[in-house]
């Protein structure tokens, strides 16, 4: 036998799964069963009957149900296919998906968190001492990683607590008369889209400052021009999501402060942070972080999820309940200390989303302070290891790269240069890679820098993994000047082709359910 | 069948290759310095990128070297609508372009220059979908596609659907006599309705004309919202602040500059002077947006604001409305600031909070 | 001490003689020189107090496995706790395929490189669709709250009006989150509800009028109670030219009439039953679904995923609807509410539940539902004292217990029945002071007889 050439750098032999598999209904056979459920004892059915006879006529559902009739093993194998056709962060070098922090997530914490499956979250509390405990210890840490006083872990996403941090700021004006006069929330253009929306959804007038053109820092000078005692509070993200350090935060913290504003820091980016600048000493009144990315709880399709959210003392009485107190002896439920007049009395039922606040204790215990740091050094590490590599791709280039201010933990990259030479746009190449098992996320919108790229290597891969994802943007950076027409076209090898998505906001052309494209399609 | 309508300017760029900028009224001294009409191989160049859909198109042109040599010449199915006496002219372009619009082609495709565009605008105005194919000395206006190539390649698209948003570019000219003589005055003419080509957005996940027009809805409605009473409002030129006007139901101008007070009209394009005898000591405010490509607050398209009326006005008063895209759009990079008047620039610049939206302002500066 | 974790095995380039050449690959001394763009003013010099690392993944293991080794949960304890999380069978199939590694850790790729997940969503909304009668359903929100409260901003948006009817009776944590949501733009305005449990319909008629955006009540409600006048609430809603809004326990639609029968314009609920685990309200997610009209679908905030052809013939694919609605489009704040990561691994999971049930078996288990409820219902009233369901509505799997003829709290009830291993239901006499000492009791599928009868000797005997 020859010996085999394993030379290859980049993966022109992969091929995703495609299995070709039907949409659920067409699955069905009338009178496959995928379950058998329950049924009331004899006994009971004699007591009370068959149970749905009271109900009368107009209130008994008059056909039944229009599910698919399909037996459990066909239905087992149907979303073993899906999932064997979903590139999760599990199969793939998920150094791509920037901003939202893909890293490892551990499988031990997965077993780990199925021990809370069946806990019901009214259970009486002594039967659920371990759980309080959990929560009060994850509060502990949190204010250590952070530098805040308090930590609510109810918010079921980071959109949903910056939510909870622009209705405290709400709240908190109120508490002091000025709600009336403070109408305005700043923000900036590369922290998270949620910043402006979600403030606006409690109320706020959105202000933008822009980016310096030279630095992609937020405009001081701007800053200060739309500052005023019209403004309820700063919003922003640091690094944003160029990932840039803004090593002059403080200094509009405290601007901010000196007309009487809050400050709320975005932390979702707080893998480039953690263990070495906190929300404390650039002097932010609230910070949240997204448990799901930061400290490793999978991101699941989109959640469940958990925002962390922590305020400084004096906005402790604007938390929602209950909170975790214990007394030295037994953790129990606070639901009373509240502001009851101006305070956030819930915005996710019940404590959140539990599993995920125990797989992110389960990451820190495994991390200690060193780890943590650890993590944050190595994630910075791999980022600017691969922005080297990525900056000597003919093509691919970043803004505001003087130099003066390395990246941190992401960077977004422009390839206007290819798009300029080849008509070949970052969307097409974030196809391509698809036909390598691997893929990127462009910018949130609008593309405020041309055919962008961003990327978080975070601390998950190892350097063979980032140089093998640089190797292959590098591999089809060249496709795009030799054989563009293969770039254009892309995927190839991914489980399907281009989709023709010129129906999607049409209203007579788009369906969001089978019922519906049955209609329209006939 | 895709219905293409195709106006070519013929003698569009003829200045240029010898040292004129531009043609207007100079055909004769160019072609006497031996120019090449090279305005009909450009529009060739873009109509090559729609041959893969010649078996399912028909282009409705006008005789000749109007269209009808550069269709035919392609084997496009090609259909005369407008019949030349000869030496063709902007009465041409402008004959042409009110039959295409009447029959309802799907798209105009048209070879020129500014000036050929401001004659588009002028026959058809700013809803049919156009879209300009670079030929002329000298293109200032957004309608054109950068390269003829580009055009064709952008027709393309928007013709089989897979680029369906249209935008009002803006149709800007300069006068050609003043830009001879080194002097650069760019007018704004009009707008028209032109395939999206801004590369700041791509795929499907790109905002749908529908997004730019709501945003400027509701800026619209935003500056409405705050107008106060007996404050006379001068809304400045460009289709952002233009939907002040009509959402007001005032019958102002797109190009021009109007004065209303309690959301009743004085007088429409008013200019210098009139505008301040009009407002006659009553407090006066300004609602400008971007206009002229290159991000010029004033001193583009707005030369009936006057130094002496934006002294009265005040910098203070002057809001400043646009669509975030706009902006973005500009990079950072300040909006600009060319009044005529050193001191007067000088007293407008600084920061300025933009209206984006009803509830969306961003910073922005000028210089 | 040297700070750092030399080869942690979730960090691999955290070798050192990696990390070496790494950081001599971009030119930097040390790790500390990652970070020169921090300030010194903001770099934080102190020691975090955490816990030291766990010194191996058994050793973690352990420590967790004891923290939680002294807690109950509801296969410990015989559970009649609902009110909002409810325990229904979660077929193992369930669990199988939302724990596959690349489902749980998929998160924003394209419809090429996920198909499956884009898939799993579309056939979720579908299914779901399918089961409360409408034509469109969103990706899952955080919960059945906040679902309500964009079920009633959708309505408030669509009709331009201010004010939303909320029903007496409402879960108050629920009401909490509606109200905070909303506050900004919405008035919200109570409607009482009569002895019976159900919306008063000559106090509607006064509360609704022009300025109404919606009326929004649930099937069943808070307290357990089935409306039986729906029609008539969607009918005086119509009239006034507002909004019906409707919130479902899905769980009840293989037995009940969907809510689109009796008026509704606009529903919502909670995906929990749907085979999801409780996970101590973690297993909570919400849905919207509306008719296929373009006015609707534009007022989703949430990301909806609608089929489409590739290229390639015979092949389809997926993209997002209404892109722009959102606030990931280009208007950020300028769309709808805000979108983000809500709880999309759930509405898998619901998928996988109602493909497995089938229209047979979500008619199956709401017929176990309604019969084991009336069967404790029954057990419950031969106590001495106790009164179960004693204003007489109709109920699916929710009934109230009044305790107050006991002489005893329900706090002091369910002390004794904890200490019997029993959790009984929610205390509802602080939030509803004027039913007495009435409890919420929770009847499934889950229950067996035997479950029932022990509940109901346990409570004669400590009662008694």
């Amino acid at each position: 036998m020859k010996r085999i050439d394993r030379s290859k750098k980049v993966r022109t032999g992969f091929h995703q799964a495609k299995w070709d598999e039907p949409i659920i209904f067409e699955l069905s056979t009338p009178g496959e069963r995928g379950v058998s459920v329950p049924k009331a004892s004899a006994a009971v059915a004699a007591a009370v009957g068959d149970g749905i006879s009271d109900l009368p006529d107009h209130l008994k559902r008059k056909e039944r149900v229009n599910l698919p009739e399909i037996s459990q093993n066909r239905v087992l194998r149907h979303y073993m296919r899906l999932s064997q056709m979903t590139l999760g962060a599990d199969v793939n070098i998920e150094i791509g998906q920037g901003t939202c922090t893909m890293k490892y997530s551990p499988k031990v914490n997965e077993q780990l968190a199925r021990l809370v499956a069946d806990m019901h979250p009214l259970q009486d509390e002594d039967t659920v001492q371990g759980m309080l405990q959990m929560y009060y210890e994850m509060d502990l840490y949190m204010r250590e990683i952070s530098g805040l006083d308090k930590f609510t872990f109810q918010p079921g996403g980071g959109s949903q607590a910056i939510f909870l941090m622009a209705s405290m700021v709400r709240g908190y004006f109120e508490s002091i008369g000025e709600a009336d006069q403070r109408t305005e929330v700043i923000t900036t253009l590369y922290s998270h889209p949620s910043d402006a929306a979600a403030p606006a959804v409690t109320g706020y007038d959105i202000v933008y400052v822009q980016p310096d053109p030279d630095t992609g820092l937020p405009d001081l000078e701007a800053f200060k021009a739309v500052c005023s005692e019209k403004t309820a509070a700063f919003m922003v993200a640091n690094p944003e999501d160029t990932g840039l350090f803004n090593g002059h935060i403080k200094e509009l913290v405290d601007y901010a402060h000196s007309v009487g504003a809050l400050c709320c820091y975005d932390q979702a980016n707080g893998n480039a942070v953690l263990g070495v600048a906190r929300a404390k000493e650039a002097g932010f009144d609230m910070c949240h972080f997204n448990l799901h990315k930061t400290f490793s709880s999978p991101h699941g399709c989109s959640g469940p999820a958990c925002g962390a959210a922590g305020v400084v003392e004096k906005l402790i009485p604007f938390l929602p309940v209950p909170s975790v107190e214990f007394d030295g002896k037994k953790y129990r439920l606070e639901c009373d200390f509240a502001d009851e007049e101006h305070g956030v009395s819930k915005v996710r039922a019940f404590m959140g989303v539990a599993p995920v606040v125990l797989r992110a204790y389960c990451w820190i215990r495994m991390l200690g302070p060193n780890g943590l740091w650890q993590v944050t050094k190595t994630a910075v590490l791999n980022n600017n290891y691969l922005f080297k590599r990525m900056m000597s791709i003919p093509g691919i280039s970043a803004y505001y790269e003087d130099g003066n201010n390395q990246r941190v933990e992401q960077c977004r990259y422009t390839m206007e240069q290819v798009t300029k030479d080849t008509g070949i746009t970052s969307g097409d190449v974030q196809r391509r890679m698809m036909d390598f098992g691997m893929h990127f996320w462009t910018s949130h919108h609008p593309y405020y820098l041309p055919e962008p790229i961003t990327l978080e290597p975070t601390e998950s891969p190892s350097k063979k993994d980032i140089d093998e994802y640089v190797d292959t943007v590098a591999h089809i950076i060249q496709e795009c000047y030799q054989t563009p027409d293969i770039v254009k076209a892309a995927p190839h090898r991914s489980t399907i082709h281009q989709v023709d998505e010129r129906w999607m906001d049409d209203p007579d052309g788009w369906a969001i359910t089978w019922k519906i494209y049955n209609r329209k399609y006939k | 069948m895709i219905q293409i309508g195709l106006i070519v300017n013929p003698v569009a760029g003829l200045g240029g290759s010898v040292g004129l900028k531009g043609t207007d009224g100079m055909v004769e001294e160019a072609l006497r310095r031996g120019a090449e009409p090279l305005s009909n191989e450009r529009a060739k160049t873009a109509l090559r990128g729609l041959l893969p859909l010649k078996d399912e198109a028909v282009i409705y042109t006008g005789s000749g070297d109007l269209g009808e040599a550069s269709a035919r010449s392609l084997g496009f199915e090609t259909q005369v609508l407008h019949e030349t006496s000869g030496s063709t002219g902007a009465g041409d372009t402008r004959a042409l372009a009110k039959k295409l619009a009447l029959r309802g082609v799907d798209l105009i495709l048209f070879a020129g220059g500014d000036g050929t565009a401001a004659d588009m605008y002028e026959a058809i105005g700013e809803k049919h979908p156009v879209l300009g194919i670079p030929t002329g000395v000298k293109i200032y206006s957004p309608v054109y596609a950068t390269t003829p190539a580009a055009a064709g390649e952008l027709a393309r698209l928007y013709l089989t659907g897979f680029r369906s948003e249209l935008e009002q570019a803006e149709v800007l000219d300069i006068d050609e006599e003043q830009y001879r003589l080194g002097r650069v005055d760019v007018r704004l003419r009009g707008y028209l309705s032109v395939p999206r080509k801004n590369r700041l957005i791509q795929g499907r996940k790109a905002p749908s004309l529908l997004s730019e027009q709501a945003a400027a809805d509701a800026i619209a409605a935003a500056v409405i919202r705050d107008m106060e009473q007996d404050v006379c409002y001068l809304i400045g030129a460009g289709t952002t602040t233009y939907r002040v006007t009509e959402r007001l139901g005032l019958a102002g101008t797109l190009i021009g500059v109007d004065l209303i007070c309690n959301k009743q009209l004085i007088e429409a394009d008013v200019y210098g002077s009139r505008i301040l005898e009009l407002a006659a000591g009553r407090p006066l405010k300004l609602v400008l947006t971007v206009t002229g490509g290159q991000g010029f607050l004033l001193g583009r398209g707005n030369q009936q604001l006057t130094p002496a009326v934006l002294q009265a006005v005040g910098k203070d008063n002057i809001i400043v409305i646009a669509t975030q895209l706009k902006l973005a759009s500009l990079g950072g990079r300040p909006l600009l600031l060319d009044t005529g008047s050193e001191e007067t620039d000088r007293e407008l610049s600084g920061y300025y909070k933009v209206i984006a939206g009803h509830n969306r302002y961003i910073a922005a500066k000028a210089e | 001490m040297k700070k750092g974790f030399p080869n942690h095995p979730y960090i691999p380039n955290s070798v050192p003689e990696i990390e070496r050449e790494m950081l001599d690959f971009i030119g930097l001394e040390s790790l500390d020189d990652l970070h020169k763009n921090v300030p010194d003013t903001l770099l934080f010099k102190g020691e975090m107090d955490i816990p030291e690392a766990f010194g191996s993944e058994y050793e973690l293991r352990r420590h967790v496995e004891e923290l939680f080794s002294g807690d109950g949960d509801c296969k410990k304890y015989l559970n009649f706790l609902g009110a909002g999380c409810w325990q229904h069978y979660v077929p193992a199939i369930c669990d199988e395929i939302n724990s596959r590694g690349e489902f749980l850790t998929a998160y924003g790729g394209e419809a090429y490189n996920e198909l499956g997940r884009f898939q799993s969503q579309f056939e979720y909304q579908s299914m779901v669709a399918e089961l409360v009668g409408m034509d469109v359903v969103n990706v899952p929100a955080i919960d059945w709250p906040q679902a309500a409260a964009t079920t009633c901003a959708m309505a408030h948006r669509k009709t331009g009006r201010p004010q939303i009817v909320l029903p007496a009776i409402l879960d108050p944590e629920k009401r909490a989150i509606i109200e905070n949501f909303g506050r900004a733009t919405i008035e919200f305005v109570t409607v009482d509800c009569t002895e019976d449990g159900q919306i008063d319909i000559e106090d509607l008629k006064k509360k609704v009028g022009p300025q109404t955006a919606g009326v929004y009540f649930e099937n069943p409600n808070y307290l357990g109670v089935i409306e039986t006048r729906g029609a008539e609430i969607s009918r005086i809603a119509h009239e006034a030219g507002a909004e019906s809004l409707v919130g479902v326990d899905p769980i009840t639609l293989g037995v009940l009439a969907t809510p689109p029968e009796y008026g509704a314009d606009i529903v919502c609920g909670e995906l929990q039953p749907l085979g999801i685990h409780m996970n101590y309200g973690g297993g909570l997610a919400g849905f919207m679904a509306t008719r296929d009209e373009e006015a609707y679908v534009n007022e989703y905030p949430s990301r909806l995923f609608g089929i489409a052809p590739t290229v390639e013939p015979g092949e389809y694919g997926f993209g997002d609807v209404a892109y722009d609605r959102t606030s990931f489009g280009d208007l950020r704040e300028g769309g709808k509410e805000y979108v983000g990561t809500q709880a999309a691994l759930w509405g898998l999971t619901a998928g996988v539940y109602l493909a497995t049930m089938g229209p047979a078996g979500m008619e199956e288990v709401g017929q176990t539902c309604m019969q084991n409820a009336r069967y404790a219902v029954k057990k419950l009233n031969e106590i001495k004292g106790v009164r179960a369901n004693s204003a007489g509505g109709l109920f699916f799997k929710e009934f109230l217990v009044d305790f107050t003829a006991t002489g005893k709290t329900v706090s002091e009830v369910n002390d004794l029945l904890l200490s019997e291993g029993i959790f009984g239901g929610k205390d509802v006499s602080a939030e509803f002071p004027h039913l007495g000492q009435q409890a919420l009791y929770c009847v499934t599928e889950i229950h067996t007889q035997r479950d029932i009868d022990r509940l109901a000797n346990v409570l004669a005997r400590i009662l008694a």
